[in-house]
């Protein structure tokens, strides 16, 4: 008995260092390879950690390109794009998960099928409406864009987050002569902070992340953000790999720290969205 | 009148509620509805009669509606073939060692351990990453003469000389699809140690007292109980990993040759570099065609199966 115990941990130890490294790796490789030296990035043998450690990528790709006005566009859009998902997903949600009218399980399939058809069929019109509202090449175009992506799955996520609060918690201070909206504000919110953050900082990620709207709508150097700046690094023939791995590992790491503080709650947030929504 | 102060949660609530709150409930939905129509559904609607239309960013004098004729134009495409059977390739093999994979992780991390919580924070940080830069890192590792995939396969003695992973068109599909793996792994871990966590214990203590093994218990409690999140999860991961051109895009933007387009690569391609955007709709027309096709034929398909278990 006890050496089948045994057995079954070593294979469990070993697996699990297995995927650990499979699943560290790359990111171990872009991260060393940003600290290596022009010269070293292509010498053989591969260096698995860089002889001469240097900062010179990430001293060029903030000297060379603008990566300054792209951290800040990047960060200003994804917080505004997520503050605004979140209140109008608060609202959404609080909604969704208190009461029961005609029409509620058309609004949740209306905004399960906008995660799940190609949104690229509309790219085209939707390129046109921002000429028409003279947004083109501007931020607010992604701002409004990246709310709209935001809102629907935001909103199931928040439902999810409301329904596990007991309703008696609100009720208790209507009876006390709050407004339902101020019961809300004054007695949910505060304990479903962790929700509220879970939720923001999923749309932040994924407005941080975005590429293709950004490629479409944005062409000019004060409006780039992250993404589209690095895709402009590419070009049809060379990719400068330092400067590559530099941006890459400086793009990463917000998104890297915010995951790990509320990566509970996102799959708590998630797991209600996506399977019970 | 108890009653009227209960939670307003259950469902079948007596009509006048309704009206009560009605306003309420329009006013807090209404930010959302209105964003969503107007630049989602609006833009879709516009997408799907553009199928119809001759609409292209060369030729906006022209504008008109032509039939089917970009159904046509885009059958008769080989590189559409290519996409489309690629598109097969791409999900399936993606999808499924994703699923095992993240299933046997999950498995593994149900019972608590000293130190899981910081082994999860560092497998689960792919997850945190975009597709584009996913499809970066991929690139830079498989890179021809540097590479450092084909070191270390040399080193471990499984190849002689380096393979030109992204040259070759079918390493180069066989390389996405790798990324792709090691990028979607994660998710299915979540997921389902989510659903294993809701599993109770009793039903396990239950089973060790009839005498049933590892294997055993995890045919007949594990997979049953958690198999309606496994089927809803697995057909959202589908239309998914379907609908997701960014790791492509950065890792071989659809080369050599076309070879590594799937149908949302193809389509991003005839609106970014071909400014088709008729053409382009009409791949958006016919994915979501399949993907309706599919979710009924997954669904019927499914309940048919457990249906048959039982």
């Amino acid at each position: 008995m006890m050496r089948r115990v045994n057995a079954k941990m070593i294979v469990k130890v070993i697996f699990l260092s297995l995927f650990l490294v499979f699943t560290v790796f790359p990111l171990y490789w872009i991260f060393v390879t940003s600290l290596k030296p022009t010269k070293e990035m292509f010498t053989f043998p591969i260096q698995y950690w860089p002889e001469n450690v240097t900062f010179e990528n990430y001293i060029n790709i903030i000297k060379i390109s603008n990566f300054d006005v792209y951290i800040f566009n990047s960060l200003l859009l994804s917080f505004v794009a997520g503050a605004i998902s979140l209140i109008i997903a608060t609202l959404g949600g609080y909604v969704l998960a208190r009461f029961e009218f005609k029409g509620k399980t058309q609004v949740i399939f209306a905004f399960f099928i906008t995660q799940m058809i190609p949104l690229f069929i509309g790219l085209a019109p939707l390129y046109l409406l921002m000429s028409k509202l003279e947004l083109i090449n501007r931020l607010p175009s992604l701002m409004l864009m990246y709310t709209v992506m935001m809102v629907p799955f935001c909103t199931v996520m928040m439902k999810g987050f409301f329904e596990r609060i007991p309703s008696s918690l609100e009720e208790a201070a209507m009876m006390d002569g709050c407004s339902r909206i101020s019961a809300l504000f004054k007695v949910i919110i505060p304990v479903m902070l962790p929700g509220l953050a879970a939720t923001f900082i999923f749309a932040f990620v994924q407005c941080w992340n975005e590429l293709f709207l950004a490629i479409m709508f944005i062409d000019k150097e004060e409006a780039k953000t992250i993404p589209v700046a690095m895709n402009s690094f590419i070009t049809k023939f060379d990719i400068d790999w330092g400067a590559m791995s530099a941006a890459t590992v400086l793009s990463v790491i917000p998104t890297l720290i915010l995951f790990a503080f509320a990566q509970k709650y996102i799959v708590e947030g998630m797991t209600q969205g996506s399977i019970k929504g | 009148l108890k009653t009227q102060t209960e939670p307003v949660t259950e469902r079948g609530l007596p009509l006048f509620r309704m009206s009560k709150h009605g306003l309420f409930i329009f006013l807090c939905l209404l930010p959302a509805l209105i964003l969503v129509s107007i630049f989602t559904y609006y833009p879709l609607f516009k997408g799907v009669i553009m199928a119809f239309q001759n609409y292209s960013a060369y030729d906006l004098m022209n504008i008109r509606f032509i039939g089917l004729e970009n159904f046509k134009t885009i059958m008769a495409d080989i590189g559409f073939k290519e996409s489309l059977i690629n598109s097969f390739y791409w999900v399936f093999f993606s999808l499924i060692p994703q699923f095992l994979i993240g299933f046997i992780v999950a498995l593994m991390l149900r019972r608590k351990f000293k130190g899981r919580g910081v082994y999860q924070a560092f497998i689960f940080f792919p997850w945190a990453m975009s597709g584009f830069l996913i499809g970066l890192i991929w690139r830079w590792m498989l890179n021809g003469q540097s590479g450092v995939i084909n070191d270390l396969l040399m080193k471990m003695g499984i190849i002689d000389t380096a393979i030109p992973f992204l040259a070759d068109p079918t390493w180069a599909l066989v390389s996405v699809i790798v990324a792709n793996i090691w990028y979607g792994i994660t998710f299915f871990a979540i997921m389902i140690l989510a659903a294993l966590q809701s599993i109770p214990e009793e039903l396990y203590e239950a089973a060790k007292i009839d005498g049933a093994g590892y294997v055993p218990q995890l045919f007949k409690i594990t997979i049953p109980y958690i198999l309606p999140t496994l089927i809803v999860t697995t057909l959202l991961r589908v239309i998914w990993i379907l609908n997701f051109p960014d790791l492509i895009y950065s890792l071989t933007n659809g080369g050599p040759a076309g070879s590594t387009h799937i149908l949302s690569t193809f389509m991003l391609e005839k609106i970014i570099y071909g400014q088709n955007y008729g053409q382009a709709a009409a791949v958006g027309v016919i994915m979501i065609f399949i993907l309706i096709f599919f979710s009924i034929f997954y669904l019927l398909a499914t309940k048919f199966n457990k249906a048959g278990d039982f």
